[in-house]
């Protein structure tokens, strides 16, 4: 059903067909930390600039970083926590998940001001298991509203 | 070319997507969450809030031990002990025991660290790389990719089950049929993998059960001792405490293995390592280099912390995310069936082998239903059930198309991994002996039958699971 413009990525899920799924794969060369690599794949060389693609991953990085880290914080939330037997985890929302509301509402600003008026659509890695950043292509219509 | 009976997923197939659903040719129907069609072999409880390997293991037996173990200390050793010792041992026996419970409950219960399976679209993109990087001379590619990590060059294997490369220390599991992140081992006991989000638990769970046992062991001898003073004897010691005689010999033959295993893993956790790669002897200079861990920190402290008291991971599997009408065949599909001879581009599904489907489809193994108007469709036909229903000619009404991606049984189960190392109690000999295959395929040589008694006397004697 067409519901008038609300928002515009729900427009480009609905009426646009999808030309091409992009994949961008994690980078393991700092082991096993969440980064994703910022090669710029070709797809998207008609559709956005390189410059803006790589802030983009680079700032995810940044922010999957930051919810891995281990700093102070983590270690008293750590030692906290097995002194509680881990009930803490039942009750508290860990630093980590704190961080990846914070990638969610990242990637809905970036996809709302950056990616939907090209035509793209990120989808947040982690309903893909952490494993990929999925960029889909829509086709070139004019969907700028 | 194609390796054993894994075919490939043909790109063309991979569907270009057609025009916007039409929900609503169903009726309302009642919400579906994703833990009903997670395609491992997990069981999930409450909702999906509790998860469990199928098979559990000797789990009850675990927590049978320890209730009656305690319940006993608590009966026949705490009255005496109190009186004629102290009022803390109940005290320190009661904090011991909540905390060897809960965490046992949280390793058995939480999520190892469970890599959802790709979907189709990422495992049709992964397949046309090694296509066109690899050689498609005689024999197959080699479904493996090496990157560099810290300096070292690290291999990584490609699941067939789960259709992805495998991110580093990451191992599948056959047992439960999931890719688990750093996998440790999979846990009879416990009744399920242990890998990067309940490692913590784990630990925690074997550090606090060599205190209780060494405990419970401690106070047991010292009332025994307290009631034959007086040259009565410990058979009438005996006599007059029942109980304690069947905790002695409980905590006796496994306050050693457990202990050892305490020991063991605190030196993993020390040397950042998991029981996978210390058995495979992932790190230990194969080629001839010096042998390095190129995750650890090169800090017992640092190891430590990182193991312990890092940041804990989210689950990525989202047992309770809700499973949406027009995407049913998400990230929990796993397309498992026979590639058509011909393949189709777009095959119209029918009612009849859909509902014949839909009633196959009750196994944990089985995907979803056919979604509407997004033309994705998956069908599981794992070898167990009739052939007949992977028919090439399979179609599905209302658009959708058969996303035909390969059968793959031949999945490198060289990762069935148990733990081994299990304590060495005797009568739970017979429990082992029919409890899960625990055979590790890259075997330990000195197996000899018995590494289900693996005693395990010193903490680093790995030599009964020596797999280099």
């Amino acid at each position: 059903p067409f519901v008038p413009q609300t928002h515009s990525l729900q427009d480009l899920r609905q009426q646009a067909a999808v030309a091409a799924k992009v994949f961008i794969q994690r980078d393991y060369t700092n082991g096993t930390l969440c980064q994703f690599q910022t090669k710029f794949p070709s797809e998207l060389e008609t559709r956005i600039d390189k410059q803006q693609f790589e802030e983009t991953v680079r700032t995810l990085n940044n922010l999957y970083a930051e919810a891995e880290k281990l700093g102070s914080q983590s270690y008293i939330e750590g030692c906290l926590a097995c002194l509680t037997a881990y009930t803490i985890f039942l009750c508290m929302e860990t630093h980590y998940e704190k961080v990846l509301k914070k990638i969610a509402k990242y990637i809905q600003e970036q996809n709302d001001k950056v990616y939907a008026p090209r035509g793209l659509l990120l989808t947040d890695p982690i309903e893909r298991g952490l494993r990929v950043i999925e960029i889909t292509i829509f086709e070139d219509r004019s969907l700028t509203q | 070319m194609k390796n054993c009976d894994y075919q490939q997923i043909d790109p063309k197939v991979v569907p270009t997507y057609a025009s916007p659903s039409h929900i609503g040719t169903r009726g309302p129907r009642r919400v579906r969450r994703k833990w009903e069609v997670f395609p491992g072999k997990n069981r999930f409880y409450c909702g999906g809030r509790i998860m469990m390997a199928q098979q559990s293991g000797v789990l009850p037996l675990t927590l049978g031990l320890i209730l009656v173990t305690t319940g006993l200390f608590f009966i026949f050793d705490c009255p005496f002990l109190v009186k004629h010792l102290s009022s803390c041992v109940p005290v320190i026996g009661a904090v011991l025991f909540v905390f060897v419970f809960i965490t046992l409950l949280q390793t058995s219960f939480s999520d190892p660290g469970i890599l959802p399976r790709a979907t189709l679209e990422e495992a049709a993109n992964v397949e046309r790389q090694i296509d066109s990087s690899g050689n498609s001379s005689y024999r197959p590619p080699p479904r493996t990719k090496e990157v560099l990590i810290n300096q070292q060059m690290v291999k990584l294997k490609y699941c067939f089950t789960c259709k992805m490369f495998r991110p580093p220390r990451t191992s599948h599991c056959s047992l439960c049929d999931n890719c688990v992140e750093r996998f440790d081992h999979h846990c009879p006991w416990v009744g399920n993998c242990v890998g990067k989000r309940n490692y913590r638990f784990f630990y925690t769970f074997i550090v606090s059960l060599s205190f209780l046992t060494s405990f419970i062991f401690g106070c047991v001898s010292t009332h025994l001792a307290m009631r034959a003073q007086g040259g009565r004897g410990l058979v009438f010691a005996l006599q007059e405490s029942p109980g304690s005689a069947v905790e002695l010999v409980i905590c006796f033959f496994s306050v050693w293995s457990i202990l050892g295993l305490s020991g063991f893993h605190t030196y993993l956790v020390a040397s950042n390592m998991t029981t996978n790669e210390d058995i495979k002897g992932s790190w230990s200079g194969k080629s001839g280099d010096v042998a390095t861990n190129p995750f650890s920190h090169r800090n017992v402290f640092v190891n430590c912390c990182s193991v312990l008291c890092a940041p804990l991971p989210p689950s990525l599997i989202d047992r309770r995310g809700i499973l949406p009408v027009e995407e049913e065949s998400a990230q929990m599909c796993h397309a498992d069936i026979q590639l058509p001879a011909n393949k189709n581009q777009r095959n119209m599904c029918s009612q009849g082998t859909k509902g014949l489907l839909e009633s196959a489809a009750l196994s944990p193994l089985l995907s979803t239903s056919c979604p509407q108007g997004k033309a994705q469709a998956a069908l599981l036909g794992p070898e167990r059930h009739s052939a007949a229903d992977s028919e090439p000619s399979l179609q599905f009404s209302k658009g959708c198309r058969a996303q035909h991606s390969a059968g793959s049984q031949g999945n490198t189960s060289s990762t069935r991994h148990t733990h081994h190392k299990s304590h060495s109690k005797k009568h739970k000999q017979a429990a082992l002996n029919i409890s899960n295959p625990t055979c590790p395929d890259s075997a330990p040589s000195s197996k000899d039958g018995g590494h289900r008694r693996a005693t395990f006397t010193q903490p680093l004697e790995t030599s009964l699971c020596d797999g280099r």
